[in-house]
């Protein structure tokens, strides 16, 4: 009962929801970037929707499925092939398929979009840590003793009890113009022309990219008070600015801990768009209030439950 | 006592307790920390305490800022209760290897090498929090003389058992990671370890850290 992994791809990990309450130790929450993606995933090949997937970043793992009758979806914006019977099919994403022993998969990118993901129906077979299956590769946590999926893995899976439904949902991840932000505790420790051309202003998403954080260029920022603060707690979606003036946004497997000024939040609504950016991607923040966010964050719940109701 | 409280995005409350450092302002921290932790109030899904901040997230599906604020404030914390405090001997090499930014540390002091690290070994520091990497302690204060910004820009790769230092602080990097701050050594030492699930860290908030120096060979020797 397991999966082989004939090439693993460029960070390909398992992941849940994440992990809580521990951010006074150091550990962040990690999960998959992408929650909703991650709900669509176990919902599809019926799984819980605090089980774990195969999370995948740019170009995905190749595997070989060493069962019968193995149901599994791939989700995301996603280019792949699978083997079955030596016959080679173009994949679809956010449809069920089955696979039976020696068939494969070939996740072989993303399509102008970060984060991708893979499971089938009754999971796999891995351990929790500190009650969560995700993994964070900083400290080393979670399953496959916190490391990334590496070639020649085998993937344990759970019993395979359920039959094999096929199903499917339709699903984008929608463009977006902008990204909205609240304002950030140290706002004001830049210059009026700083704080207005954050927002008007173009970023471009660097190569410095990954699970922890992601840096940006465009017009640097001119901190006019001080450019390092008594070092504070971060969370996700934080958007740091470091002294070269060039913002920082704190992402899943962020550090707890940070003294830099902290010029916006991205509000939770739009936190599974951003990290679906690649490389070169082009960003316009956009300033709203708590309120406004609470609402586009009720929205963006209810089109969550709307799509997972489609399933 | 929370001075200002007030919200960081949407999904988090920033309580402020104040701008100095200090070992009472940290103190009430971790006391608001605690009594947090044991009330275990609906939403709250995380608690990141540091020196004189308190940030609390919460699940955006079942509280709101309003509400979790409102909780927040009518907080009766618990008495405050001097926390058990540990003496914790460190060892740390600081051969050229490991003291990456030692050059530009003397420089930007007017101290020369020697100078620097008499103000950092044998010394007696206090653990204001853990956290940025897992288990990393945050300690001070350090002597006026070597208080220093952090870099200019982080680096990509800090190793692991870096001890660095910046303004009246100093750290000990528990894993590779990416930071800013100046290095001048490395211990051997594991600070924090996942396998003891219920005890994972060496050093905890309120405990006391003494540096002593190790040569190269003592340091692979207790590495191993």
């Amino acid at each position: 009962m397991s999966i082989e992994v004939i090439r693993p791809g460029l960070n390909t990990t398992f992941q849940d929801r994440g992990r809580a309450n521990l951010y006074h130790l150091g550990i962040p929450f990690s999960g998959a970037m992408d929650t909703r993606n991650l709900l669509i995933t176990n919902k599809l090949v019926g799984n819980d929707k605090n089980d774990a997937v195969i999370e995948f970043a740019l170009q995905g793992p190749k595997l070989k499925i060493k069962q019968n009758n193995i149901n599994c979806v791939v989700t995301g914006n996603v280019n792949f092939t699978f083997k079955k019977n030596s016959k080679i099919y173009n994949g679809e994403c956010y449809k069920t398929f089955d696979l039976n022993n020696n068939d494969e998969i070939d996740i072989i990118s993303t399509n102008n979009s970060m984060y991708g993901y893979f499971s089938i129906s009754g999971g796999f077979k891995i351990e929790k840590k500190w009650s969560s299956y995700s993994t964070h590769l900083r400290s080393k946590l979670g399953p496959n003793k916190g490391n990334k999926i590496v070639e020649n893995d085998l993937l344990q899976l759970n019993k395979n009890v359920k039959p094999i439904i096929k199903k499917s949902v339709d699903y984008s991840n929608n463009k977006i113009e902008f990204i909205r932000v609240i304002k950030g505790t140290n706002f004001d420790y830049f210059s009026k022309e700083s704080q207005k051309s954050f927002f008007e202003s173009q970023y471009q998403v660097t190569n410095l990219i990954d699970r922890m954080g992601m840096r940006l260029d465009g017009d640097k920022l001119n901190n006019i008070k001080s450019e390092n603060i008594k070092s504070e707690g971060l969370i996700k979606g934080v958007i740091q600015v470091p002294p070269d003036g060039k913002p920082i946004i704190m992402l899943s497997d962020h550090g707890t801990i940070g003294g830099y000024p902290k010029i916006g939040v991205i509000i939770s609504a739009d936190y599974d768009k951003i990290v679906q950016l690649p490389p070169m991607s082009k960003i316009k923040f956009k300033l709203i209030d708590v309120t406004s966010a609470e609402k586009l964050f009720k929205l963006y719940s209810m089109e969550t439950k709307n799509i997972l109701d489609q399933i | 006592m929370i001075k200002n409280i007030s919200n960081l995005g949407d999904a988090a409350i920033y309580c402020d307790f104040g701008s100095e450092v200090n070992k009472e302002i940290n103190q009430e921290v971790i006391n608001y920390f605690k009594t947090l932790t044991s009330k275990n109030i609906k939403g709250i899904t995380n608690l990141a305490p540091s020196y004189n901040k308190l940030i609390v997230t919460f699940d955006l599906d079942v509280i709101n800022y309003k509400e979790l604020v409102e909780k927040i404030i009518n907080l009766k914390p618990d008495e405050i209760s001097e926390t058990a405090s540990k003496r914790k001997k460190i060892p740390i090499c600081i051969d050229e290897e490991f003291a990456l930014d030692i050059e530009r540390v003397s420089k930007n002091t007017n101290l020369n090498i020697k100078e620097v690290y008499k103000h950092i070994l044998n010394k007696d520091f206090y653990c204001y929090m853990t956290g940025f990497v897992a288990g990393m302690p945050f300690l001070g204060d350090t002597n006026k003389n070597i208080r220093l910004k952090r870099l200019e820009t982080p680096r990509v790769k800090v190793p692991k058992g870096s001890v660095g230092i910046t303004e009246q602080f100093c750290n000990i990097y528990t894993y590779e990671s990416p930071g800013g701050w100046n290095i001048i050594g490395n211990t051997p030492v594991k600070v924090f370890d996942k396998n003891k699930e219920e005890n994972p860290i060496l050093i905890k908030p309120g405990d006391s850290v003494q540096f002593y120096k190790i040569t190269k060979n003592e340091f692979y020797k207790i590495k191993e």
